[in-house]
């Protein structure tokens, strides 16, 4: 290819972004993601926004619309400080799972961040949202942002009604048991908007209709002496609340005494909520492995192409190794694992197994080492895996010793550490297995269901907390967060902690022993 | 080809609904902050930004997490250079579990020096709080300052509407005259000419029709030089300019009176010094310009900067009038009346030296009631005092005496305050009228 032929093929050249370079490099990584890599996406909506909405979009959980709380307050003025300090860089995106999918580019961006930021967001996250089957499964993209509006609206509605406070308080104690109001096993049922609240306004009607005053006057059956008959009844009583039940929030919304509808209702929003954010918590090492392969794939056939000049690729790739670095353990820079590194040497190793296998290889992943079609392989690992079982199956030895990874065991009453295995032949099946089980959230969550409740009696709500490998709960948090429970649930509310592994309990506290 | 959508011009304070219900919630501890900021500060700072540490009290979000410091865990970290199965490391710090636990502590550490900026409004909202004002007076005070256009010279951009005819054709003629673009007049005597030999058809090679040929490739210039040299250029264009500026305000002087004997204590400096913060906002609403002075008084009088009046105290006795005199004296030297607005406010705890007080009131009626837009006087009384004085006449022989001065002056106020609710009633008479009807005899 002659000279000046290439430097006509050139998508952009500067750093200055318009909208004809970005529709054109758009069109440009399209076609390498659609019809080389076979990626199957969600239809695409940019929007160009400044460094202060992208502090705004940060406070919100970045969804582009939320109902109204403090919370989010808060956390928009600290990461501001964090910003202004200079402590913390913004994102150059960020992309919601949605249909159509919304990707914010930052318009301090260069071109070549565009470029980089639309291959990865707009490509790769999109097509993970798109396939991966938890997304598919558990949330609904299509109908996120309807809901989100009708949240917002129903919030504020509520808020003119009955007042700031009362939904604050409502608010407040639905938001400390967000992370144990999601369905771990139970698909949810899917949500649309217009359906969601004709759902509300018949509820209330049906309600207004079939209340009578006259059944309270009813009187109570006697209260059986039998002990046998009262365990019977718990059974009874247990199978009709569907106990034990793993998802509090949703639990307190269908079973409180004492919240009012529209409380319910918030419940039932922070529910939502939770339930849709569930998955990207379950897929980060996949999700920003995904993206970040994709983009590096895409970004290098352009350049091979002749369409991206030298020096803006190497732009793009300061930013790749700034976004996948990766510093050892005794790094004063050191903060954990970074799913990015993790996630792209892992989908980089899966695309040398396929072709350029060693017998190492071979012998650990004889299913698809050697076979050549790395597209495949991937686009197969992308749709059906979550991070937990991502790692356990693809994570290989040569990446471990890459990374030089090793366990550490750590009980909390030695004062030592203890070096449990390294890369080596007896250590790779451990490392792989314990590193996948840190990235299951169903292990690393404290378990609380509910376990019994009596309807009839003094309504005292028990919550049973099964723990882990010795691991109990803070103590300051766990009192507080009761607080709520007790909020929401109206009586006194119990919680205890039993061991996983010998039933034996480990302690045990009630609201009733709480002063105020 | 995606959808695009430009977001940047949107309305950027999404999140400020947000922020507001937060300052809602924390809004015990931020006013307490504020108001310590207050006491320790200038006057004059109240009314701007503030930033203050990030409030915790009443803003944690708790919620079901594992303690750090029971059960075993199992952590993987990269980076290994010299471990094999079986080495035991310290843990970092003694005993206590840490390892991955770092986390928490560093975020601990960070919201410690975690500052954030409250706006000016946000501050005189929870300045407001408990001086009880009426909704209207608060907004009055956070109103910014009305700026007027007002015409300043030219310039070579604006909007077509704001086009100075007379200024853009003085240039336009000039420039046509240094650039010499031809007249109508010139242009159409050499057409006619043309026209006129025309009309003869002469022969070619003659005189005449090499005339024409002549005039022809002149007129051919001209209207060449006519369009390059246009009759008005862009360059000749001028636009009025405007500059916003603030509404004419006279200057106002604002004298700050305290007696500063043994007897004020720390709470009796404190309600003095809201005190003359309000009047200090009341005053910048309507003048652009105000000076503060500050005179503090025991048995003798000085003046003194911000610093030293609030903080130090002095011994000795207590004479009103050396004060008033002080003031008088200031107002001679610096502050001529018919140049400045002055105001004056006096706090103090109501004692005098014996006699002192009809010095004051002749004082003030002779001399500086006749100088002063408005003179506010409090007197700081003890909680338990309040409850007796409050409705009756009687008290301190300052009171008494100045409740002659009261009588006569319109524009003199004055109240006994034991609590911050109490200040605001000074400042009503003030609002209640306008300032060209303030003086009266």
């Amino acid at each position: 290819m002659s000279k000046s032929a290439g430097a006509s093929d050139l998508l952009f050249t500067g750093s200055d972004w318009t909208f004809d370079t970005l529709s054109r490099t758009y069109d440009a990584i399209k076609e390498v993601a659609l019809d080389d890599l076979g990626l199957d996406c969600y239809p695409n909506q940019l929007e160009i926004i400044s460094s202060e909405q992208m502090l705004d979009a940060y406070s919100s959980n970045g969804m582009p619309l939320i109902y109204q709380h403090w919370s989010f307050g808060k956390h928009f003025v600290y990461e501001e400080y964090l910003y202004r300090k200079g402590r913390r860089g913004l994102a150059y995106e960020i992309v919601i799972n949605s249909n159509p999918c919304i990707a914010y580019l930052m318009e301090e961006n260069t071109m070549a961040l565009q470029a980089l930021v639309i291959a990865h967001a707009s490509f790769g996250h999109n097509h993970f949202f798109k396939n991966n089957y938890l997304f598919r499964q558990w949330t609904d993209a299509s109908a996120i942002l309807d809901y989100m509006e009708f949240a917002k609206g129903y919030v504020s509605r509520c808020e003119e009604r009955y007042g700031f406070a009362a939904v604050e308080s409502i608010l407040d104690a639905a938001h400390t048991l967000m992370d144990q109001a999601v369905f771990r096993y139970r698909r949810p049922p899917r949500i649309s908007s217009a359906k969601e609240q004709a759902r509300v306004r018949e509820r209330l009607e049906y309600e207004e209709k079939i209340f009578s005053d006259l059944w309270r006057t009813l009187p109570q059956p006697r209260q059986s002496e039998d002990t046998t008959e009262a365990e019977m009844e718990a059974q009874e009583r247990k199978k009709a609340l569907n106990l034990p039940e793993e998802n509090l929030l949703y639990f307190l919304e269908k079973n409180s005494l004492i919240l009012e509808p529209w409380e319910r209702e918030i419940l039932r929003i922070v529910r939502v909520v939770a339930q849709y954010f569930y998955p990207q918590r379950q897929t980060k090492v996949m999700n920003e492995g995904c993206a970040t392969f994709v983009h590096y794939t895409i970004m290098n056939m352009l350049f091979d192409r002749g369409k991206i000049s030298e020096g803006h690729l190497l732009e793009m790739l300061h930013s790749h190794s700034n976004v996948v670095f990766q510093p050892g353990f005794d790094d004063p820079r050191f903060s954990g694992l970074n799913p990015y590194a993790i996630g792209f040497a892992m989908m980089q190793d899966i695309e040398r197994i396929c072709t350029k296998p060693t017998a190492e290889d071979r012998d650990w992943f004889p299913e698809f080492a050697g076979n050549g079609d790395w597209r495949g392989t991937l686009l197969d690992a992308w749709a059906n895996h979550r991070d937990e079982s991502f790692l356990l199956q693809y994570l290989s030895p040569a990446l471990i010793r890459k990374m030089r990874l090793f366990a550490l065991d750590d009980e909390s009453k030695e004062k030592h550490y203890q070096v449990a295995s390294i890369h080596n032949e007896r250590g790779y099946e451990k490392i792989r297995s314990s590193l996948a089980r840190s990235y299951d959230i169903g292990m690393n969550q404290p378990n609380i269901q509910v376990v019994d409740v009596d309807l009839l009696g003094n309504r005292h709500l028990r919550l049973q907390h099964t723990a882990r490998d010795g691991i109990v709960l803070s103590e300051s948090t766990r009192d507080a967060t009761l607080r709520h429970v007790r909020r929401l649930w109206g009586y006194d509310v119990s919680l205890v902690g039993v061991d996983a592994e010998f039933g034996n309990v480990l302690y045990e506290t009630s609201t009733d022993k709480f002063a105020g | 080809m995606p959808s695009f959508i430009d977001r940047r011009l949107n309305p950027k304070d999404k999140s400020l609904s947000n922020r507001q219900r937060f300052l809602r919630r924390a809004r015990g501890e931020l006013k307490r902050v504020v108001h310590e900021k207050i006491k320790s500060g200038k006057i004059v700072d109240v009314d701007a930004g503030h930033s203050v540490p990030f409030p915790l009290d009443g803003t944690s979000e708790p919620s079901f997490q594992a303690d750090r410091s029971s059960g075993r865990r199992e952590h993987v970290l990269p980076g290994n250079k010299e471990f094999t199965a079986g080495d035991r490391l310290a843990k970092p710090g003694q005993g206590g579990g840490t390892g991955a636990g770092k986390g928490a502590a560093s975020e601990g550490d960070m919201e410690d020096d975690f500052q954030f900026v409250l706006s000016r409004e946000e501050v005189l909202d929870l300045f407001f709080e408990d001086l009880e004002l009426p909704d209207m007076i608060k907004s009055s005070l956070k109103e910014a300052v009305t700026f007027r256009s007002r015409r300043a010279g030219f310039t070579i951009a604006g909007a077509p509407t704001n086009i100075n005819v007379g200024r853009t054709m003085r240039n336009s003629f000039g420039r046509r005259i240094a650039l010499q673009r031809p007249k109508l007049a010139q242009v159409e005597a050499i057409a006619k000419e043309i026209e006129e030999l025309e009309a003869k058809h002469p022969k070619p090679g003659s005189a005449s029709s090499e005339r024409l040929a002549k005039m022809r490739s002149e007129l051919e210039r001209l209207e060449r030089r006519r369009k390059v040299v246009g009759y008005i250029d862009p360059v000749d264009i001028r636009f009025n300019r405007f500059e916003p500026q603030p509404l004419p305000n006279a200057s106002a002087v604002m004298f700050c009176l305290m007696d500063v004997s043994g007897s004020m204590g720390e709470r009796e400096k404190d309600l003095a010094k809201r005190f003359f913060v309000l009047l200090h906002l009341f005053l910048k609403r309507r003048y652009e310009r105000i000076d503060i002075v500050f005179i503090r008084h025991t048995h003798q009088a000085h003046e003194v900067d911000e610093e030293t009046f609030f903080r130090s105290t002095q011994s000795g006795g207590t004479v009103v009038s050396t004060a008033l005199e002080e003031m008088q004296r200031i107002i001679l030297e610096r502050y001529p009346s018919q140049d400045w607005n002055i105001y004056a406010a006096q706090a103090s705890d109501g004692d005098n030296l014996a006699g002192d007080s009809e010095h004051c009131v002749n004082l003030l009626n002779k001399e500086i009631m006749k100088l002063c837009q408005y003179y506010a006087y409090v007197e700081i009384l003890d909680e338990r005092e309040s409850a007796i004085f409050r409705s009756t006449d009687n008290g301190t022989s300052l009171w008494r005496s100045y409740r002659q001065v009261g009588e006569n002056w319109r524009n003199f106020q004055m109240t006994r305050i034991a609590k911050p609710g109490d200040i605001y009633p000074v400042f009503r008479q003030l609002f209640a009228k306008q300032p060209s009807s303030a003086k009266n005899g």
